[in-house]
């Protein structure tokens, strides 16, 4: 499974939307409905499936799901 | 002079099923509710029985985001207000939202989701903890819940009185009602304490039934062979509203709340005074509150928990407050069946209260085959009883001495007293 796919995996759970609703560029708050604590909630599932760690400063960052794909990746040394 | 209120919705579930109506069939077939638990492996606890819910959908109430974020003593609360509310008819909005309030008590709050919290906080740290851990977990969130459900922006309170939480919460809401700080409130006490820290706490005071290998015939009140009680959980919501209000808009009316009383023992943390002269005290406030007389009551829902204690105290203080007429006065303990739901109990007994009255039915007592010779009253045993009742004494007392008793009664617009 792609971190796309895995990423889209997390996030459907973790905020109860649909496959459809996540586009790359959806953003959590404004198009998927999430608050602070789901997104605080939705990165620790992330910090725990990709074992990467995200401080608060690179969270307030994070506002799309393509955003929250390139951080993954980055972290994990797979751009640049 | 002080607003009348009136009860318009019942919501329920319980051990005996889903809904309020499939609670009371359970109770007038004498059916007991109480299993062997499986909400956790319970094989090295003193006690491994409990009433449950069974076949409970929650995802009928909440979304699957919610189930994993509530506690389930927040859902049933939802599910029962739920049904409550589309049972009233009340329709919240622009016009009386924020005359509508919300209290709903419980004794313990999110105490399983607590326990899963404290071993995922061992286990893998406090970076590991939700952030919907505490408003998963405190006790007020059931009443916050309900009342961002249904955009009720009144009052919102919670009451923490252990086995009295619903009926303080119930006597809280006729309070502000008929005070006027409320035209409506949804009201009522749930709890979701099936859970290894309660069995091992109760089973450590030594309060809990251990007939493991009977269970159908572990809660037992004022019988002889009693042994504690049962746990039990589930939640009761009534929706109370002021008598014009309700009139005015044309709603069915099940029945009024007549009269509240509230005392204290100032005695012992768990064990009621030879006598229980706080009950005794507390029945004739609840009389005297709602203007009757001793003899004008035809049922009482006991408290009746199957302790040693409970059963005779209660016992003497019901023949203390009625005197001569307590030998004809029905009084039966539908924990029999339910087990003890904590902060629920007094929620579901006001909502059975209430059917009592609607049906002219009283739920029986079911497992008194041997009845304590301390304990002789008439119990309804086994068998539901047919018989109009125009009012019902509901019984709660809970650990810390705290005695809350409730009088409901058939409406009737005009009263001639």
């Amino acid at each position: 499974m792609s971190i796309e796919e895995r990423v889209i995996e997390i996030i459907m759970e973790q905020l109860g939307v649909t496959k459809e609703e996540c586009v790359p560029e959806a953003a959590f708050m404004d198009d998927l409905g999430a608050d602070s604590l789901d997104i605080v909630e939705l990165i620790m599932a992330m910090e725990e499936n990709f074992g990467v760690e995200i401080s608060d400063e690179e969270l307030m960052k994070i506002r799309t799901i393509q955003d929250a794909v390139d951080f993954i990746k980055r972290k994990r040394g797979m751009v640049n | 002079m002080r607003k009348r209120v009136v009860i318009t919705g019942l919501g329920a579930v319980s051990p005996l099923g889903n809904s309020a109506a499939q609670t009371w069939e359970g109770l007038c077939a004498g059916r007991p509710g109480i299993a062997v638990v499986k909400k956790f492996d319970a094989s090295g606890y003193r006690t491994r029985i409990g009433g449950e819910l069974k076949n409970f959908d929650p995802l009928l109430f909440v979304n699957a985001k919610e189930r994993r974020r509530y506690d389930d003593f927040i859902i049933y609360a939802l599910a029962c207000a739920e049904m409550a509310v589309a049972d009233s008819g009340l329709v919240i909005g622009r016009g009386n939202a924020d005359r509508v309030g919300v209290i709903i008590g419980t004794g313990i709050g999110g105490l399983a989701m607590i326990e899963n919290a404290k071993e995922t906080l061992l286990n893998r740290g406090p970076q590991a903890i939700s952030p919907f851990l505490v408003p998963g977990v405190i006790a007020n969130l059931a009443a916050g819940q309900v009342s961002i459900r249904f955009g009720a922006k009144g009052p919102i309170n919670c009451t923490v009185t252990a086995c009295s939480s619903g009926g303080s919460a119930i006597g809280s809401a006729f309070r502000i009602i008929s005070e006027g700080y409320a035209e409506a409130v949804i009201a009522g006490g749930t709890e979701a304490a099936i859970t290894p820290l309660a069995f091992a706490g109760f089973g450590a005071m030594r309060a809990l039934s251990t007939n493991n290998d009977r269970p159908e015939a572990a809660s037992r009140p004022f019988d002889k062979g009693r042994d504690g009680f049962v746990l039990g959980e589930g939640c009761g919501i009534l929706i109370m509203e002021e008598m014009t209000a309700a009139l005015n808009r044309g709603a069915r009316i099940y029945a009024e709340v007549a009269g509240l009383g509230e005392t204290g023992d100032a005695f012992h943390i768990a064990a009621p005074p030879p006598g229980h002269e706080g009950a005794v005290r507390c029945m004739e406030l609840a009389l005297r509150d709602a203007g009757m007389k001793p003899a004008d009551i035809d049922y009482i829902n006991a408290h009746g928990t199957a302790t040693p204690l409970n059963d005779i105290y209660e016992t003497q203080a019901i023949k203390r407050v009625f005197g001569e007429y307590s030998r004809s006065l029905p009084v039966s303990s539908t924990k029999s069946m339910t087990g003890h739901l904590l902060g629920g109990a007094g929620g579901l007994e006001a909502v059975i209260s209430v059917m009592a009255i609607t049906y002219g039915t009283i739920p029986p007592t079911i497992n008194l085959d041997d009845p304590d010779p301390e304990c002789d009253l008439d119990y309804v045993p086994h068998i539901a009883r047919t018989k109009e009742i125009r009012s019902v004494m509901s019984n709660s007392f809970g650990f810390g001495g705290v005695n809350v008793v409730l009088i409901f009664r058939q409406f009737e617009e005009r009263v001639d007293r």
